[in-house]
């Protein structure tokens, strides 16, 4: 078979190419011939179209972007900003985390369980490819209407694929998110998060310098997996075609990945790792082309030592496959023996296939002759770069106009906030979260359904000095509040697991995000796109929290119907003090129960218009960053100085349903008084910035008087005990019940 | 008095061995690593099999584990009395190993299954149960998706009849085990294996919302101890 070389390339220079096969447009493939001064060989083709895919080169959505950079808040924790393959955050006490969270939708669509499953091991990789161990882990799902038959294939296969690879690579699972809406029925999300811990003098970076220094792929060999992927399946919108794509979904082994892992750390505690990537979308082509281009600038390969599961593969495909679990790291000669050994050790394939070189190029041969010849930085870097049109939609002030204020008020109030417990969207996630382990490692302080996953850091890697401190993890999006208000929807979500994290007592630090859109190439979309980026980056301004990195998923629309435009946030916060958490809801009887934070009448986009009336209009609630920043400083020193018992906050649902979960949460009851006039707002009303908290009596004074130097209103509504949730001159609900109809929801439609 | 040593076992793929360190290192025993590879058993007092997915559960949970180097060593070593404990995967590798009667097959609503599980100690005569009283109900959690014990009727019957159940579950059988069985001993009472995790019940802070896994390592050290 003749091998497309460089020199065969310039004897040919009209060969017709398939770059728009692999999503290549006209005016990428002229500037590829004129970067490099000719046609490129078929294996170059395979590099530029998978580096300059959506995908990887983020060529719609940089020059947005940019903004994480030029508003980041100033923030001494960050140590490793965007760019990187994850962010790092200083967390005290010598002690770093590195976060991130990214999207696996479009594989998780065509084949749920090995798309979610690959989508957890992709994430963990980066991780451990910035030196950490990877602590816990965490999914924040979106799916079609619970009732749509497509749901049914697609959810359980998602979970079982977590469940799966989660599991058995022994990460915790401890928290994230599962929302339905039918606009999600063609383009489920699947975002995967993953946090690592590590010592900060010890971070790693995907860089090659040294001349001379060897090149070594190991883990997993490569086969004809996912083949494309990057290009074909992650950059284009699904038609009718989805099921000729199969084979380009990658397939995982979470075993070769926990093998992976521990191999990684001894690497790295032995010190013998220059530079160190992992292969994800793109694989070899990525890996090779960022490794050289971030360092000396130049690497020899030769192909044919990639040690491969099916032998027919040709160079073209061994650039392009996605094969899973495997790393690449950049070793000097004098380390490359004890590097072997330890790969050895966890029955890890390791092979030298190249090194380090200085010309410049990154060279790869082929049965000796020479099929890549390229500058790295050109497909790494320079990529397209697109300053896409964009517009508000027709129909926006048409969909702003439509408040909820038109809709009927049910004046059963017991009865509405049942029917909102059991819906799809509110009931408990039981039936998918007892499927993740969340014990595993043994440092899980708080996972689901707790409002926020924290770990123990101090145990994580033995023999590491004694810290008291946890990080706190959560996420939240809320595609209905961005549908109405890109730029606010994206703060409020921003503004919720910022609050997750503050009621747990942890200090929120700095931002992860996945932003899952419809197609750039819509300019209505591209506007919900350049809002919600906007609205992200002044909100991170505003709570000096930075973005640390994170991931675009575009494309996520069947035909012309696009998915709700859903950024998903994820934040990581500090606990100085472990033991100094808050649990979850009303932990004993007697307590005081008191609600932190103004409620107004804000129904735009909430739970009760569209579970009651199937109605989405208006604006969301307003985003009161201020009062965000006020309440989480009251809640962690509250926590700090130990004055609060128990805590939820006030989400989808508004107050009663976080009166139900706290009652719910560990069977104890509470009677309570509205905080305004109107019960139906009191209860069901979805403003932002408010969280329910419950206090020894004796502690009450001391947290009013904190709430006060904060500004942050604090009305004592009641107390806790006895065995129903009891709403004065409303109803009283027996928690059994509330329990029973929380808990039955999912069951019964997913069996 | 030297502390009394307590070895645990990491085989590829073995996730809990972090968790069961700690947990004997809480009780006061010195945790000592045991490598697969190794067939040496560093002379300590007693072994901890903890759970995971060793080789990946790949043909058969436990199954490949059986042949470690170091199984070569551990079986005749608990044959002749060593106290052996395993859960989960490990409980999975002792019946593999044929210490242990029975077997582990898939869960019976065919899903992973992660809970906080009440248990019933049934038996508290053997080596990791004595500081527990016979009937005390307890809280421990299970997460396994294959953990439905299985024997043929006389194995059964010997099993009840000797009293080598040693932990039954209790409001709910989370995977279909035969006779609601979560755990059971040999003829001796030297060797244990259970599917839920003590190891994960031992602080206030961290894991299920118990403590009262503490128990499995008081009993052995105790035992270690006055031998």
């Amino acid at each position: 078979m003749t091998v497309d070389s460089v020199k065969r390339a310039a004897e040919t220079p009209d060969e017709r190419q398939p770059y728009t096969e692999l999503g290549m447009k006209d005016d990428e493939y002229q500037r590829v011939r004129e970067i490099l001064g000719r046609r490129p060989t078929s294996s170059e083709l395979a590099i530029y179209s998978v580096m300059w895919s959506e995908h990887c080169s983020y060529k719609s959505s940089k020059v947005h972007l940019r903004q994480f950079g030029t508003k980041a808040p100033k923030s001494e924790a960050l140590l490793v900003g965007m760019g990187e393959n994850a962010g790092v955050v200083d967390i005290g006490d010598g002690w770093a985390a590195t976060f991130k969270i990214e999207s696996h939708n479009h594989p998780s669509y065509v084949e749920p369980h090995q798309g979610a499953a690959t989508g957890v091991g992709g994430i963990v990789r980066d991780i451990m490819s910035m030196g950490a161990r990877p602590v816990a882990v965490m999914d924040a799902l979106r799916f079609g209407g619970a009732t749509q038959s497509d749901t049914r294939r697609v959810l359980p296969g998602v979970v079982d694929g977590i469940s799966h690879y989660g599991n058995c690579l022994g990460l915790p699972n401890i928290g994230g998110e599962v929302a339905f809406d039918p606009c999600y029925i063609g383009n489920p999300l699947v975002n995967a998060l993953c946090v690592g811990l590590l010592r900060k003098d010890q971070i790693k970076l995907a860089t090659a310098p040294g001349p001379g220094n060897k090149v070594v792929l190991f883990g997993a060999r490569t086969g004809a997996d996912g083949i494309g992927g990057a290009s074909v399946l992650a950059s284009a919108t699904f038609e009718d075609e989805s099921q000729a794509k199969r084979p380009a979904v990658q397939v995982g082994d979470p075993f070769m990945e926990k093998l992976l892992i521990e191999c990684c750390l001894e690497l790295y505690q032995a010190d013998v790792v220059v530079g160190i990537q992992d292969l994800g979308a793109a694989g070899v082509s990525c890996a090779t082309t960022e490794l050289a281009a971030k360092g000396t600038g130049g690497m020899h390969v030769d192909l044919n030592l990639v040690p491969l599961r099916d032998p027919s593969l040709r160079p073209e495909e061994i650039l392009m496959s996605e094969s899973q679990e495997r790393m690449m790291a950049v070793v000097t000669p004098g380390d490359i023996d004890a590097f072997m050994r330890i790969c050895e050790k966890w029955d890890v394939p390791a092979t030298v296939i190249g090194e380090v070189t200085d010309t410049g190029r990154l060279v790869m041969t082929w049965d000796g002759e020479t099929i890549v010849d390229i500058p790295p930085g050109t497909a790494a870097d320079d990529g397209p770069v697109y300053e896409r049109p964009f517009h508000e939609p027709a129909g926006q002030a048409a969909l702003n106009g439509d408040g909820p204020e038109r809709l009927p008020r049910s004046s059963d109030l017991r009865e509405t906030l049942l029917t909102l417990l059991g819906s799809p969207n509110l009931a408990s996630k039981e039936w998918v979260t007892s499927q993740y382990d969340r014990y595993v490692r043994g440092n899980t302080v708080l996972a689901q359904p707790a409002d926020a996953g924290m770990l123990r850091i101090s145990e994580v890697m033995p023999g590491a000095e004694e810290t008291t401190r946890g990080i706190a993890l959560s996420t939240d999006g809320n595609g209905r509040y961005a549908k109405l208000d890109p730029y606010a929807g994206a703060q409020l979500a921003l503004a919720e697991a910022y609050r997750n994290v503050a009621v747990t007592g942890a200090k929120p630090l700095a931002v992860t995000n996945c932003l899952n859109f419809g197609s750039p190439e819509d300019p209505e979309v591209m506007w919900q796109f350049a809002e919600a980026t906007r609205g992200l980056a002044d909100a991170c301004q505003i709570l000096g929290v930075p973005v640390t990195g994170g991931n675009v998923s575009f494309y996520n629309q069947t035909g012309s119907d696009a998915i709700h435009p859903t950024p998903v946030v994820g934040v990581l916060g500090v606990i100085d003090d472990v033991s100094r958490r808050v649990r979850s809801g009303f932990t004993a009887s007697g307590l005081r129960v008191a609600l932190l934070g103004e409620t107004h009448e804000e129904f735009g986009g909430s739970e009760w218009a569209h579970v009651v009336h199937g109605h989405l209009g208006g604006l969301p609630p307003r985003a009161n960053l201020d009062a965000e920043r006020g309440l989480a400083s009251v809640l962690v020193a509250a926590a700090a100085e130990g004055l609060i018992e128990g805590s939820h906050d006030l989400s989808d649902g508004g107050l009663a349903i976080a009166l139900a979960e706290s009652c719910i949460a560990q069977g104890v009851g509470a009677s309570v008084s509205l905080p305004v006039e109107d019960a139906f707002v009191a209860l069901f009303s979805e403003t932002a910035a408010r969280a329910l908290v419950c206090v020894r009596p004796e502690a009450f004074d001391a947290l009013a008087e904190l709430c006060g130097r904060h500004d942050v209103p604090c009305y004592g509504l009641g107390t806790t005990g006895g065995t129903s949730l009891v709403v004065e001159d409303a109803f009283e609900i027996p928690v059994g019940d509330l329990r029973e109809v929380h808990s039955g929801a999912l069951p019964a439609i997913f069996g | 008095m030297s502390a009394a040593r307590v070895g645990v076992v990491t085989f590829p793929g073995t996730l809990d061995d972090q968790d069961a360190a700690r947990a004997v290192r809480l009780a006061g025993a010195e945790a000592v690593p045991l490598w697969h590879a190794d067939r040496d058993l560093k002379g300590v007092d007693a072994v901890f099999l903890p759970g995971g997915f060793s080789y990946g559960d790949y043909l058969r949970c436990g199954a490949i584990s059986r042949f470690a180097p170091l199984m070569d060593a551990l079986v005749p070593a608990a044959r002749d009395g060593l106290p052996v404990l395993g859960t989960c995967n490990g409980f999975q590798i002792l019946c593999e190993a044929h210490l242990l009667p029975g077997a582990l097959t898939r869960n019976q609503g065919l899903h992973y299954v992660c809970r906080d599980q009440r248990v019933r100690v049934e038996n508290a005569g053997t080596a990791w149960t004595a500081e527990y009283e016979a009937g005390q109900e307890i809280v421990l959690p299970v997460k396994h998706g294959e953990g439905r014990f299985v024997a043929d009727a006389h194995t059964l019957e010997a099993l009840e009849g000797e009293g080598r159940v040693v932990f039954r579950y209790l409001g709910g059988n989370p995977n279909g085990s035969l006779n609601e069985i979560a755990g059971i001993t040999n003829e001796a009472g030297n060797v244990v294996g259970l599917m839920p995790h003590p190891e994960h019940a031992v602080e206030e802070l961290t894991g299920a919302p118990s403590v009262d896994g503490r128990g499995f390592f008081t009993s052995i050290l105790k035992k270690l101890v006055n031998a």
